[in-house]
C-alpha cells in the first residue's frame, strides 16, 4: 500500500458499526472430541444485542464452538473445552455451573424445528414452567408474548389448543424461536436455522432474527453466506477449526482481509 | 488473479465481461484518435464515422450493464467477484463516456470550415492527444491485467495533460482577439481540448475503478490536477 502512497477512505458510517460491549467473551478457548482437536485457540467476542454469524466449510467446528456457548456438549462422554469462555462475568465453562439457568440464559434454535408433541400454548408454557411458578392469566399473557416475538401470534392466536406439530415447517421453527424467546434469554444461538424452510418462511425467520437483535445477544451458524451477509453485523469465517477472520460483515462479504475467506465466500474452495 | 471457482460457468461468466470491456476499450481508444485525426485532415467522412461509431459504444454499453446485472443475479457474487463486476459496470460508463466525447469532436469536423490552421495549435492538441491515448491504454491494460501500480501511474498522470489544455486555452484566446474571425475555429477548437482534457478525467476515473477492484477500498487522496483553464484570461493587447 506504502508504495502507492495513496490513502484510502475509511469506511463509512453506512457500513462501519461501533463496537458493543462484550457478551460472551471466548480467549484461547480449545475442543476435544476424545482426542481429536476440534478447535484451536478461538479468541472472539459476541457483542451485546449484535447479530453475529459463524461461516465456514463443513466440520469447520462452528457448531461445535455454538454448541460450547451453552455447554450443549456436556450430554456427551469425552468432548472437553478447555481455555476461558464468558457469559458477562459468569464463566460458561466452570464445572460447577447450574446447567439448567445456563440454558435459560443462553437458548437454542437447531436446524430442524422440533416441537414438542403437545399444544402450541404449551409448547411455550413448558418451558417458562420449568422456572418460574406462575398463575395461568400471567402464563396467558407470557405465552401471548413470546409467539408475538416469535412472529407467530397472528397465525396461531385461534387455535393455541391444536398440536404444534400440526403447524407447516416454518411456522414450526418460529414457534421453537418464540418457546426459547419465552425464559427471557439472553443470547440466542441459532443453528442453520433455516436450511429446511422455503425462501418464504426463510425471510421471515431472518426478519424476525433482525427483530429479536434488539433485545437479544444472537449467534448463527449457517451455510448460506447470503443469509449471513443479510442478517448479521459480524462474521466470523471459520475453516479446520481455526477462526480464520472475524470482522464486520460488510467488510467480509465485500473486501475480506484473509486469502481463505476470500476463496471460501467466492466460491472457491477446494 | 484468484484461483478457480468450483462453479466453472461463474469464471466464465467474469471472463466474458472483462472481454467485452476490452472490446469496449478498443473501440473507444479508435474514437479518440479518429476524431483527432479528422479534426487534424479536415476529415469530415470520418469524422461522420466516428458519430457512427458512438451508436456501437452505446449498444456495448447496456450489454455489459445486462451480463453484469445477470451475473449478480445468478451467482451472488461476493468481494472480488462483487467487486469486479462493479467495476466493469463503472469502466462501461466511462468508455461510454469517452465515447460521447469523441463523437462530439466528430461532429465539429465539418464545423471547422477555415483557412486558419496554426500549426501550433494542431501540433498541442495532437500531443495532447497522444498523452491521453496513452493513459486510456495503459489504464484499460492495467485493468485487465489487475495491474494496480500502472492503474496508478495513470491516476497521477494526468497533469501533463491539464497543463497543456491550459495553454492550449491561452493560445486560442490571444488568437480570438487578435482577429474575430478566428473566433469560430477558436472555440471549436477549444471546446475538443476540453474534451480531450474529460477523456483523460475518464481514464483517471477508471484506474480509482481499478483501485477498488483490487484493494476493495476507495481512494480518498485528491488527484493531483494541472487544469487552470477555469483561471485562463488574457490581457487585452497583450
Amino acid at each position: 500500500m506504502n508504495e502507492l502512497s495513496v490513502s484510502v477512505s475509511p469506511s463509512s458510517s453506512a457500513t462501519h458499526l461501533p463496537e458493543a460491549p462484550a457478551k460472551v467473551t471466548a480467549r484461547n478457548l480449545n475442543f476435544y472430541y476424545g482426542e481429536h482437536h476440534a478447535l484451536r485457540n478461538i479468541n472472539l467476542t459476541l457483542g451485546t444485542n449484535r447479530v453475529t454469524a459463524f461461516i465456514g466449510p463443513s466440520g469447520c467446528g462452528k457448531s461445535t464452538l455454538l454448541r460450547i456457548f451453552n455447554r450443549m456438549y456436556d450430554l456427551y462422554p469425552g468432548q472437553r473445552a478447555v481455555g476461558e469462555l464468558k457469559l458477562d462475568n459468569t464463566n460458561i465453562l466452570d464445572p460447577k455451573l447450574d446447567l439448567n439457568l445456563l440454558r435459560a440464559r443462553v437458548g437454542m434454535v437447531f436446524q430442524k424445528p422440533t416441537p414438542f408433541p403437545m399444544t402450541i400454548y404449551e409448547n411455550i408454557a413448558f418451558g417458562i414452567r420449568l422456572y418460574e411458578r406462575i398463575p395461568k392469566s400471567e402464563m396467558d399473557g407470557r405465552v401471548e408474548r413470546a409467539l408475538r416475538g416469535g412472529a407467530l401470534w397472528n397465525e396461531v392466536k385461534d387455535k393455541l389448543n391444536a398440536s404444534g406439530l400440526s403447524l407447516s415447517g416454518g411456522q414450526q421453527q418460529r414457534l421453537c424461536i418464540a418457546r426459547t424467546v419465552a425464559v427471557r434469554p439472553e443470547v440466542i444461538l441459532f443453528d442453520e436455522p433455516c436450511s429446511a424452510l422455503d425462501p418464504i418462511s426463510t425471510a421471515k425467520v431472518e426478519e424476525l432474527i433482525q427483530e429479536l437483535s434488539e433485545n437479544y445477544t444472537i449467534a448463527i451458524v449457517t451455510h448460506n453466506m447470503q443469509q449471513a451477509a443479510r442478517v448479521s453485523d459480524k462474521t466470523a469465517f471459520m475453516y479446520l477449526g481455526e477462526l480464520i477472520e472475524f470482522d464486520d460483515t460488510s467488510k467480509i462479504f465485500t473486501s475480506p482481509g484473509d486469502r481463505r475467506t476470500q476463496d471460501y465466500i467466492t466460491g472457491r474452495f477446494g | 488473479m484468484a484461483s478457480e471457482h468450483t462453479a466453472k460457468a461463474f469464471d466464465s461468466d467474469l471472463q466474458e465481461l472483462t472481454r467485452l470491456v476490452a472490446e469496449m476499450g478498443g473501440l473507444a481508444e479508435r474514437m479518440i484518435v479518429e476524431s483527432v485525426d479528422a479534426l487534424v485532415r479536415h476529415d469530415v467522412a470520418l469524422g461522420q464515422r466516428v458519430v457512427a461509431a458512438d451508436l456501437e459504444i452505446d449498444n456495448m454499453q447496456h450489454s455489459i450493464e445486462e451480463r453484469a446485472v445477470l451475473t449478480i443475479a445468478r451467482r451472488q457474487p461476493m468481494a472480488i467477484d462483487l467487486r469486479e463486476i462493479v467495476g466493469a459496470m463503472r469502466v462501461a460508463i466511462d468508455l461510454e463516456r469517452i465515447g460521447d466525447l469523441a463523437k462530439n469532436m466528430g461532429k465539429r469536423v465539418a464545423a471547422l470550415e477555415s483557412d486558419f490552421h496554426p500549426l501550433k495549435l494542431i501540433r498541442g492538441l495532437e500531443h495532447m492527444t497522444d498523452l491521453v491515448q496513452q493513459q486510456v491504454k495503459t489504464v484499460l491494460d492495467a485493468y485487465a491485467a489487475h495491474d494496480l501500480p500502472a492503474a496508478m501511474t495513470v491516476w497521477k498522470g494526468d497533469e501533463e495533460v491539464d497543463a497543456i489544455c491550459t495553454s492550449l486555452f491561452r493560445e486560442l484566446l490571444t488568437y480570438m482577439m487578435e482577429d474575430p474571425r478566428n473566433i469560430s475555429f477558436c472555440i471549436h477548437l477549444m471546446f475538443c481540448a476540453k474534451n480531450i482534457e474529460r477523456i483523460g478525467d475518464h481514464a483517471t476515473n477508471i484506474a480509482e475503478t481499478v483501485f477498488y477492484m483490487i484493494e476493495g477500498q476507495q481512494i480518498q487522496d485528491k488527484r493531483p490536477k494541472g487544469d487552470m483553464t477555469t483561471f485562463a484570461t488574457t490581457v487585452p493587447g497583450n
